[in-house]
């Protein structure tokens, strides 16, 4: 019988504010070491925790986006263990009440899709860095990071297998940029996943779980619970049973170690925080953040199917991103571009240049009301399909305006029925043995002779018109 | 002068009678003549007092003076301060040295008064005697072989010698109350939230509150209104509106309703100190005031409770001193283990280690429900008592500590005796109630025995007033040490 994989997983989200958590600290990415760590963050005696209100909104934002409870009363408690980068000795974090509870994320499966559930998502502070390379004999401590705000997201283990847990994770990834509340940079550690790893045979109980860390990218953390479960199954196979652990990934080795064993794990001695009060969200607070929620992608793929008659494929990749649909509908707005059609440059050309860059949507080089432009003359003919892809290039390169592209460049197509004509029997004239082969019912043979009228028009000619004529030509 | 109240200082300075470095300079005679007998004060800074005495002249000159303006004070070595190193009597802190003052020290010197030094302290605050002090014991000016109290033994010792005309303190479960009481002085314990934590040295957030030191309950009433008030760097500091905490020294006591738990006058508690306490009621009484006999069944539970919750929260409150960052580090250490345990093991003492082995225990997986979750329990218990009794009467009235002022060394090797010194004064944090201690009289030994009143929340105007009244009628505050005479 086949095994089946079960993932659960925990991310730290990093969330966008100005400040720390629980200090007056800035919180931004790559400052010198310790420039930006405050008398509170690096724990001096009498200083005391003051929280960040917008750490809060984040939260609530988060919780609303997944359709989750809002605790009207969250308790901060302390999670007490000693590590050089942790100031205080102890992480102030939300344990036995967190301030979201439960709610789901939908991912695309093979199937179709799946609602994953989510447990919680609690507010905490980070730690520091530990710096153990660039110092001999010593190590290195960086506050920066300390007070840094993290919503900790903890899912159900409902995911089955690797694939999912990726989809899962990008989906959630995707949902804290849409809304605002992370930058989602993995690089700089703004968005980091845990996963819980057991086997299972199909409708027995859970396995026993390993927990993996040091996941930093997607393609990690797909070959990290592959790796893992594979060794789960080979230990269990041969008789063996899994001791419930944290291990590590190695992607140099693309394997897993044992980090601590379940005996050696930590007694954190978690109690309520007595310096901060029970935190406590009121309706108002949260209606008007549900008022400032934008549009969210699972509703907006709805839409996009609906208003612009996409298929579900379509639907789904354009609203990919918060600024991927942003850019689509910039487009439509424009322009008037047709949708479908728009929907395939955006999908197609537009997505193959951002790629070969590495570029995110939000900056491309070529603006949403350029494209809808080019999109709009292909639709009208007044562009052939080879011009818009020639306007685009252009315009991708040189920054310049596709109009301005198609004047300097001359792109129009011959509509002139007179100068096609010509053309037409310019070709017919040169090709009797592909005439004849047309008349023996070769098909292939009258899609050669439109290449040649095309390759004579220099590729002005509106296609459609050279087939017409074609058509006509060769009937008598 | 030195023998004054706070507002005689006040006028004699206002009136040029006196000059603040003048003033200052007296007390610091006095802490050269007595100072090292006490072993009150921690650090002394001269120079540095006397310049600020001199500014403070200077603008009084401009005509810049407020009430406190000129008036020289001693912190408590757990109120961390830019200009005197803050040892919080550990080794740990031996030289550490705040790079920003206190909320209550901003307060202080806001207000003028001017710092002539950081006072003696139990270890971390641990302690009913001062003596687990690093640096050494504090000791009662009334008989220097015996303990002043603790933990802000020092702030109490140094204002019954007239050292220094008032000092602050802070009260965890006891420790500005007991020491007044031993050492026959006032202090004061406000409401949980009143004064702001910031810049004080945790020992049991949920419990610390810091409070002043002085002669007389209407010096107390001027030292609230400056220490008092909203500071949203601690996020347990409460937003009300300013009060002035002298408005109520003039109260009548006629028709008030005194609470005298009958679980406050029980055994163990020495003679001379009932006999006293029960005076002081009678006083009351002339004066037209009731007496409501009730109960407090929950007072036997305030020591256990305290000494549950208290540890807990010192046990995370202390790791920071881990050795990394500032403090005291071992000089030598295999590897980072060994180097948290060979810092803590030399920087602590005795108690404070006791402390956090009791704290880390009753938090620890398996043990948090039956002693921490049980203890936050029990102390919700406590204070409804409180509650309840508050809806019979205004105040409650009862000793300060069962006992007067003991040897150097008579509890030391025990803790639990020492513990059940706090049995009067631990519920009132408990609670988060205000509580004060002031002077009631001497044993045979002549040593002085405190008279503690607990009111409602924020009712410290009324109790600073009821107080005042007593001392209106009694000079026993104002009687000066016979082992540091004037």
């Amino acid at each position: 019988m086949a095994w089946e994989i079960v993932v659960g997983i925990e991310t730290h989200v990093q969330l966008l504010t100005r400040s720390k958590i629980f200090s007056a600290a800035a919180s931004a990415f790559g400052a010198l070491p310790n420039t930006q760590a405050s008398a509170v963050d690096i724990a001096l005696p009498g200083t005391l925790p003051v929280l960040n209100r917008a750490a809060v909104e984040h939260a609530i934002r988060f919780g609303l986006a997944v359709g989750a409870t809002i605790n009207r009363r969250s308790i901060f408690a302390r999670k007490n263990y000693f590590y050089p980068d942790l100031p205080k000795g102890y992480q102030i974090s939300q344990y036995e009440s967190p301030i979201v509870q439960g709610g789901s994320v939908r991912i695309a499966v093979d199937a179709g899709e799946k609602t994953i559930r989510l447990t919680r998502a609690h507010l905490e502070e980070d730690a520091g860095k530990s710096l153990h390379e660039d110092f001999r004999g010593m190590s290195g401590i960086d506050l920066n990071r300390a007070g840094t705000p993290l919503l900790e997201i903890v899912s159900e283990p409902d995911l089955r297998g690797a694939k999912e847990a990726i989809a899962y994770a990008r989906a959630l990834h995707a949902l804290v940029i849409w809304i605002g509340i992370c930058d989602g940079n993995m690089q700089e550690g703004s968005f980091r996943c845990d996963a819980n790893v057991s086997v299972r045979r199909p409708g027995e109980p859970l396995g026993t779980r390993c927990e993996l860390k040091n996941l930093n990218s997607f393609r990690f953390m797909e070959r990290a619970i592959e790796f893992e479960a594979r060794r789960q199954i080979e230990l269990l196979e041969d008789g063996g049973r899994i001791e419930q652990e944290t291990r590590l990934y190695d992607p140099e080795r693309d394997e897993t170690r044992s980090m601590r064993t379940k005996e050696e794990a930590h007694d954190y001695r978690y109690f309520p925080d007595p310096d901060l009060l029970p935190l406590v969200v009121t309706e108002e607070q949260i209606s008007v953040i549900r008022d400032s929620l934008p549009e969210l992608p699972e509703a907006r793929r709805a839409r996009f199917e609906r208003e612009y008659a996409l298929p579900a494929y379509d639907a789904r990749a354009l609203t990919a991103s918060r600024a991927a649909a942003d850019y689509y509908e910039a487009m439509i707005k424009a322009s008037g571009a047709d949708a479908k059609l728009a929907a395939n440059w955006q999908l197609g050309e537009l997505a193959a240049a951002l790629n070969r860059e590495e570029r995110d949507i939000a900056h491309s080089r070529v603006p949403p009301e350029a494209l809808g432009w080019i999109v709009q003359q292909v639709s009208e003919g007044a562009l052939t399909g080879k011009m818009a892809k020639q306007a685009f290039d252009a315009s991708w390169s040189t920054g310049e305006a596709p109009q301005l592209v198609v004047e300097k460049q001359g792109l129009k197509p011959i509509t002139d029925a007179g100068a096609i004509d010509k053309l037409v029997d310019e070709v017919l004239a040169a090709n009797a043995k592909q005439i004849a082969d047309y008349r023996a019912g070769k098909e292939k043979a009258f899609n050669a002779l439109v290449g040649q009228v095309m390759k004579a028009s220099k590729g002005k000619a509106n296609p459609a018109q050279v087939n017409e004529i074609l058509r006509r030509k060769l009937a008598r | 002068m030195l023998n004054a109240t706070l507002s005689e200082l006040s006028g004699a300075l206002a009136t040029k009678k006196i000059s603040s470095s003048e003033l200052t300079r007296a007390c610091l005679e006095r802490i050269a003549r007595f100072g090292r007998a006490l072993n009150s004060f921690i650090t002394i800074d001269e120079s540095r007092a006397l310049a600020a005495a001199t500014r403070s002249d200077e603008l009084r000159a401009r005509g810049e003076a407020g009430p406190l303006s000129g008036i020289p004070i001693a912190h408590k070595d757990i109120l961390c301060t830019r200009e005197l190193r803050t040892t919080c009597g550990s080794r740990m802190l031996e030289n550490y040295v705040s790079p920003y003052d206190a909320h209550v020290v901003e307060q202080l010197a806001r207000a003028g008064t001017v710092l002539v030094g950081k006072c003696n302290m139990d270890e971390f605050a641990m302690g009913s005697s001062n003596e687990s002090s690093y640096f050494g014991p504090a000791r009662n000016p009334w008989d220097t072989r015996r303990v002043p109290g603790g933990s802000s033994g020092g702030s109490a010792a140094s204002v019954a010698a007239r050292l220094v005309p008032a000092a602050t303190g802070t009260d965890t479960g006891g420790s500005v109350r007991q020491p007044a009481a031993m050492c026959g002085v006032s202090g004061l314990k406000p409401t949980y939230g009143v004064v702001s934590r910031y810049g004080i040295v945790a020992f049991a957030s949920s419990l610390d509150q810091a409070g002043p030191l002085a002669k007389s309950a209407a010096d107390l009433a001027l030292l609230m209104n400056a220490m008092a008030g909203f500071d949203p760097r601690d996020s347990t500091s409460l937003e009300r509106p300013k009060e002035d905490y002298a408005r109520a020294l003039q109260m009548p006591l006629s028709g008030m309703r005194i609470g005298v738990p009958r679980e406050y006058f029980g055994p163990g508690i020495d003679a001379p100190v009932r006999a006293a306490v029960d005076q002081a009621l009678r006083w009351y009484e002339t004066q037209g005031a009731r007496r409501v006999e009730l109960s407090l069944a929950t007072s036997r539970l305030g020591v256990p409770v305290y000494y549950v919750i208290a540890p807990a929260e010192a046990s995370s409150n202390l790791s920071r001193f881990d050795g990394v960052r500032y403090g005291h580090r071992a000089a030598e250490y295999r590897d980072l283990f060994d180097m948290y345990c060979r810092t803590r093991a030399e920087g602590f003492g005795a108690e404070v280690k006791r402390r956090i082995l009791v704290g880390t225990y009753v938090l620890s997986h398996g043990y948090y429900d039956a002693y921490y979750l049980q203890a936050q329990k029990v102390r919700r218990l406590i204070a409804r008592d409180f509650v309840q009794a508050f809806t019979q009467c205004d105040v409650i009235l009862g000793p300060t500590s069962p006992t007067t002022a003991f040897a150097i060394g008579a509890k030391s090797d025990d803790p639990v005796q020492m513990y059940l010194n706090d049995i009067f004064t631990v519920s009132a944090p408990l609670a988060g109630l205000p509580a004060l201690s002031v002077p009631c009289g001497f044993d045979d030994a002549g040593l002085p025995i405190g008279l503690q009143l607990t009111g409602n929340y924020f009712s410290e105007a009324q109790l600073l007033g009821i107080a005042h009244r007593y001392q209106q009628a009694t000079d026993w505050h104002s009687r000066v040490p016979r082992e540091t005479p004037l």
